[in-house]
């Protein structure tokens, strides 16, 4: 597992996981064998942006123009990254 | 209703987020560890139709069920898993397909990969051709290799569910070597959990303390050695803990059941309890069923608890354990579970993990699930075996 996010990283979800707008839930969910994980609003966002395409820096500064009210929302991002890929609901791209 | 039941303990009103069909009771194994009803030969011949298979889909999917788990029984004795997984896939589903991949060929996955199936769990029993051969009482040891592979083939997630007994508990770290040379993604020891055929075969199933700590500590070190490359969950037995598990994670909280014959349940064993009316989908809604049948209201939240669970600062934690079991070993659904030991029907377990060790119940002859047996227990035939039981027929 990488210590640090990098910026220029390219991370899609990891093999077999499912992401998905579930209206019953009110909120985005990841769907992968025996299992499902409710995202938070936030989390969520981030996560929907994780398409194998986008760098890392790409997303923070999506994330940045999407919410320009949310103070240290890089952090934040890169936080929920981490987060993701230690859980192994994100992996790098080659 | 959320009022009634002391809507602060969990989400009020609860979703069933989980959907389990429990398709058809048929099947052509004949595992001795089976949790399904040991008079489920009364249900084989009344299942429900592709078209109310398909509305339970729908009206679940409306309610807010998002994973669905085709199974039984044996799923793939019914020629329209197809019709059903497509469905699934459409309503937007994460489906399973839940087997001993008895029935399974390349023209069905391939449909069933069209059709928007996610996943396929196989059962696996043992490194050993005898041991799985004896346990499922057939001869499907070779078939199993071959299906694994389809899966794989098809770019499925290898899911491998192994139910652990006395008899495979030993050769844990070779099954989860197994699981890696055939490229498993997730693996799940299921330790036997007792219910059903498996409760009747309890003495000849149930490990000691010292197998299963030995299994637990090799399953550790694999875990650490292939970390996320394989995911092995160990579902720890509850004879063995101190404290009951959070069965069902809540009496309709999260978990739905429809069986063979329309039956909606909370869990898999609940006609076990005595006094209840389970809803069925031939004349009940599902909406119904789950927000107002007074049987999925029954045991919601915790005013039916007694003492010493009713005060005890725990009881959110587990909410006193599995209700089936409680009533199965002593009589009482409303009690504690006795795996607590907190409970005052403690002793049953102790009394179950001392006859653990003793090799002369473990030499009974076992009861195999199949029809034969499950007419006898119907018929009163095995009395004697039934006897410790509440509740078996």
């Amino acid at each position: 597992m990488s210590d640090k996010i990098k910026s220029d990283a390219v991370f899609g979800l990891a093999r077999h996981y499912r992401f998905q707008w579930e209206e019953a839930q009110g909120g985005y969910v990841l769907l992968f064998p025996e299992g499902m994980i409710k995202l938070n609003g936030g989390a969520g966002e981030v996560i929907k942006r994780v398409d194998g395409k986008k760098t890392v820096g790409e997303i923070v500064a999506d994330c940045k123009a999407a919410f320009p009210d949310v103070p240290d929302l890089e952090a934040d991002v890169l936080a929920m990254l981490q987060l993701a890929h230690e859980k192994a609901w994100i992996a790098l791209k080659e | 209703m959320s009022q009634q039941n002391n809507g602060a303990l969990l989400n009020h009103p609860p979703k069933p987020f989980w959907l389990l069909a429990e398709i058809t009771y048929r099947c052509p194994l004949h595992c001795a560890f089976c949790y399904n009803p040991t008079d489920y030969v009364t249900h084989t011949q009344n299942e429900l139709t592709t078209e109310q298979w398909i509305q339970v889909l729908r009206d679940a999917r409306k309610m807010g069920a998002l994973q669905l788990g085709i199974s039984g029984g044996e799923p793939l004795l019914r020629d329209d898993i197809e019709q059903i997984v497509a469905e699934a896939g459409s309503l937007g589903y994460y489906s399973n397909l839940i087997t001993s991949g008895v029935g399974l060929t390349e023209k069905r996955i391939a449909e069933f990969k069209r059709g928007g199936l996610d996943h396929i769990q196989l059962s696996m029993h043992d490194i050993t051709k005898d041991i799985n051969n004896f346990i499922t009482d057939t001869n499907t040891f070779e078939l199993k290799k071959k299906v694994a592979a389809m899966i794989k083939e098809y770019d499925y997630p290898m899911v491998l569910n192994v139910v652990i007994h006395r008899y495979n508990i030993e050769h844990i770290g070779e099954i989860l070597e197994m699981a890696e040379a055939i490229g498993a993604d997730f693996v799940e020891l299921a330790n036997t959990q007792y219910y059903g055929w498996s409760l009747l075969n309890r003495a000849q199933l149930m490990p000691t303390r010292e197998q299963l700590e030995k299994a637990e500590a090799i399953t550790n070190k694999f875990r650490e050695r292939v970390g996320n490359k394989m995911k092995v969950f160990f579902v720890v037995p509850d004879y063995y803990a101190d404290r009951p598990k959070k069965c069902m994670n809540g009496w309709g909280e999260v978990f739905m059941i429809v069986t063979a014959n329309g039956d909606v349940l909370p869990c898999h064993s609940a006609r076990s309890l005595p006094g209840l009316e389970f809803p069925n989908v031939r004349e009940n809604g599902l909406e119904w069923a789950w927000n107002e049948s007074p049987a999925f209201n029954k045991y919601r939240g915790d005013d039916w608890m007694k003492e010493p669970c009713r005060s005890c600062p725990e009881k959110e934690k587990d909410l006193g354990g599995c209700r089936c079991q409680t009533y199965l070993l002593t009589g009482d659904a409303e009690g504690t579970d006795p795996v607590c030991s907190l409970s005052p029907t403690h002793d049953v377990i102790l009394q179950a993990i001392e006859d653990a060790k003793n090799p002369q119940l473990a030499a009974q002859p076992i009861l195999f699930r199949n029809d034969k047996n499950s007419q006898k227990i119907v018929a009163g035939e095995l009395k004697d075996l039934v006897a410790p039981f509440h509740a078996l027929p």
